[in-house]
């Protein structure tokens, strides 16, 4: 196993698969406003897929494209975290799943701006700023939300409700990412649990929430084990053409 | 519960890369102040248009009235002195 | 075009003696090439066109994403699926824009949206019709953004100052829209036989209804005088339509597909190209609600508008009382 390819995967699929997920919005927002701005998010998630995958490919050496490992591989070799492709279900829903992830990947990216590895530092250099915005955006919308009216409030709470045991699944460890750890190029996911865990808290009493009592933990995506039944109906979508027509160009 | 309320208006100005003042780049509509500077982000700045925006709810606007035009703007018509060209210099007195 | 039936409540076009002296200093303001802001009197006939009209072209564009949505999730690259992302978040920003300029007129976002919803208001026909495949995105981008801009360019000298606003802004940032789609209807035509058979397909669904675009003939066309008048309507239909097939002929031919007309052919004398009329019962189905796509296209609409209502007011609610809170700690 290429310890490096591996991380890679893990990096660019979870927002290759958030991307696609935000994606499903365009036309059908709350307001024109928010369609807007949940198109930016996308964008620039599918911008950072290109990023992480290129480098990926480059990694493996096998001679794929960044395209190659996003339509041509089947759902177990897929390294996104489980809570990514939990299908959007309603604003409440897609925007809690976008906190949490947010909230990880804020902190996570900081710290990979130290990697040893310049490439990699470079990508979470540029991937970071827009990761600040979209937590910005997202956690003020949950306070909004869980505040905003009892029916908006209850909406948020069964969201948190249902995300919660995906949620920290991302910040779980094995040999692959202690294998990162030791050679610089990344810290320990599990370091990011206690700021991740302050700014949830804090986001959560800000938002008249309550975060479930439970410590359980769905896993399985990031080692690519045991995705959701959801994964398979994603790429089917999105993997059509390139399925259907091989070797064509678009 | 709140009734059916609409997202109030708010206009939105850009500061452009090249340190020009705001300009007026239209509208749009947001529940408050930081989410009005948000969408102004996301709508108007998509193509790099700017390093600095300014929001104001459209009801907090004083605008001239356009009955009023006439007393408002035409007195500035014919203070012709208050521009350049209006003061003929002999050319060897160079550049002014 | 994106208002393709606007029906005037003016009647015949008045000649400047039979104006009252208010309307005629209104309209030779508008014939001096003036711009109208919307706190200055205006007949009232102006302002409920000019609703109608702003109105229509806005929901044209928020409808108008759904098509080419449908294909967002399918996009066959990530290059692809990033171009066709922002494309289609630029037809909600036009629409954005285009309903704040109808709100000038007095008129709320939500309240147009309701007549959208209700029926009526209407968009354009050509969001009626189903996107089947990739090509689909490329005839969209060609033909659709080309006729669109054909009637938005001019638009951009409208009477109406923030309508006009609306369309120089519009304008600059569809420029990319018509040469994405016929980049793709580009690599389409090059590619493998299955490729071609896609293009030629979408070129024969979607070259009738593009024409339809433009709205119905001239003399058929019983409000654009008095629209031409006021400047809110720049060309006739038969014009623009006429423009439109003289420069997509050739490009269609540099694409080696064929257009699904066999009576077209350039007239030498004219220098313009003879074609033939789109099936006008077909036009008159369709905006009647009778077209492919009529229902899904105002289920979806009125869907998300419906399932976003505890979103919208969760976050006004919660504004209003983030400014109470302030207050009572002040």
């Amino acid at each position: 196993m290429n310890a490096l390819f591996e991380f890679l995967l893990r990096q660019g699929d979870n927002v290759l698969v958030l991307g696609h997920r935000t994606s499903e919005w365009c036309g059908t927002a709350p307001a024109l406003e928010e369609d807007i701005a949940l198109a930016n998010t996308a964008l620039d998630l599918i911008g950072q897929t290109k990023l992480w995958l290129e480098y990926a490919a480059e990694v493996e050496g096998e001679g794929r494209s960044a395209n190659d490992l996003a339509f041509l591989r089947d759902a177990y070799d897929f390294r996104n975290v489980l809570m990514l492709e939990t299908p959007n279900e309603d604003y409440g829903r897609t925007l809690m799943r976008q906190f949490l992830f947010d909230a990880f990947q804020v902190h996570w990216l900081t710290a990979l701006t130290d990697s040893k590895d310049s490439r990699i530092s470079e990508i979470a250099m540029k991937s970071v700023k827009e990761a600040q915005y979209h937590l910005e955006r997202s956690r003020d919308t949950i306070i909004a939300l869980g505040d905003g009216t009892e029916l908006s409030n209850k909406k948020m709470q069964a969201a948190l409700d249902y995300l919660w045991p995906y949620a920290r699944e991302i910040m779980l460890v094995d040999d692959v990412d202690e294998a990162m750890h030791k050679d610089g190029i990344a810290p320990l996911p599990s370091e990011i649990l206690a700021p991740w865990d302050a700014l949830v808290k804090s986001t959560m009493r800000d938002a008249y929430l309550t975060i479930p009592d439970s410590n359980f933990v769905h896993k399985g995506g990031r080692t690519g084990q045991r995705h959701t039944e959801h994964l398979g109906h994603m790429l089917a979508t999105m993997q059509v053409l390139q399925r259907s027509y091989p070797g064509a160009t678009w | 519960m709140s009734e059916k309320k609409e997202w109030p208006l708010w206009e939105v100005f850009i500061r452009g890369q090249h340190g020009m003042s705001h300009r007026h780049v239209g509208s749009l509509h947001a529940s408050d102040n930081e989410m009005a500077m948000k969408n102004a982000r996301d709508v108007y700045t998509r193509r790099n248009e700017g390093v600095s925006i300014w929001v104001v709810e459209a009801k907090h606007i004083t605008a001239s009235s356009p009955s009023e035009k006439g007393p408002m703007f035409d007195p500035a018509k014919d203070k012709v002195y208050r521009h350049p060209t209006f003061y003929d210099l002999p050319d060897e007195a160079g550049n002014m | 075009m994106y208002a393709q039936l606007v029906k005037s409540t003016g009647k015949n076009v008045q000649s400047l003696e039979e104006m009252s002296p208010q309307e005629r200093a209104f309209q030779e303001r508008i014939d001096r090439g003036e711009k109208i802001e919307p706190k200055e009197w205006m007949p009232d006939a102006y302002r409920k066109n000019l609703i109608r009209q702003i109105g229509q072209h806005a929901h044209s564009e928020v409808v108008g994403q759904l098509p080419e949505g449908n294909w967002i999730t399918r996009a066959p690259t990530l290059e692809r699926k990033a171009n066709l992302l922002a494309k289609v978040q630029d037809e909600a920003g036009h629409g954005l824009y285009l309903y704040c300029a109808a709100e000038t007129l007095g008129v709320s976002r939500d309240e147009l949206y309701e007549m959208l919803h209700s029926g009526k208001m209407k968009y354009s026909s050509i969001f009626n019709y189903p996107t089947l495949t990739w090509a689909d995105m490329g005839a969209v981008g060609w033909l659709v953004d080309g006729a669109a801009i054909m009637n938005q360019v001019p638009l951009q000298r409208t009477s109406f100052g923030p309508y006009a606003r609306a369309m120089v802004r519009i304008c600059k940032e569809e420029s990319f829209h018509q040469r994405q789609g016929f980049q793709i209807m580009m690599v389409m035509a090059n590619g493998t036989k299955e490729q071609k058979r896609m293009a030629q397909d979408a070129l024969n669904r979607f070259w009738g209804p593009a024409l339809m675009m433009f709205g119905p003939s001239d003399k058929d066309s019983v409000h654009s005088a008095q629209s031409m008048a006021w400047k809110i309507k720049m060309n006739t239909n038969d014009e623009l339509r006429q423009k439109f097939v003289d420069e997509t002929v050739p490009q269609a031919e540099y694409l080696g597909l064929k257009v699904p007309d066999d009576n077209l052919k350039f007239n030498e004398e004219t220098e313009h190209y003879e074609f033939t009329q789109p099936d006008w019962d077909e036009f008159y189905d369709v905006l009647k609600g009778n077209g492919p796509c009529n229902h899904e296209r105002l289920e979806t609409r009125k869907k998300a508008w419906d399932e976003g209502a505890w979103v919208r007011d969760a976050m006004m609610a919660h504004a209003e009382k983030k400014a109470a809170r302030k207050q009572a700690a002040e």
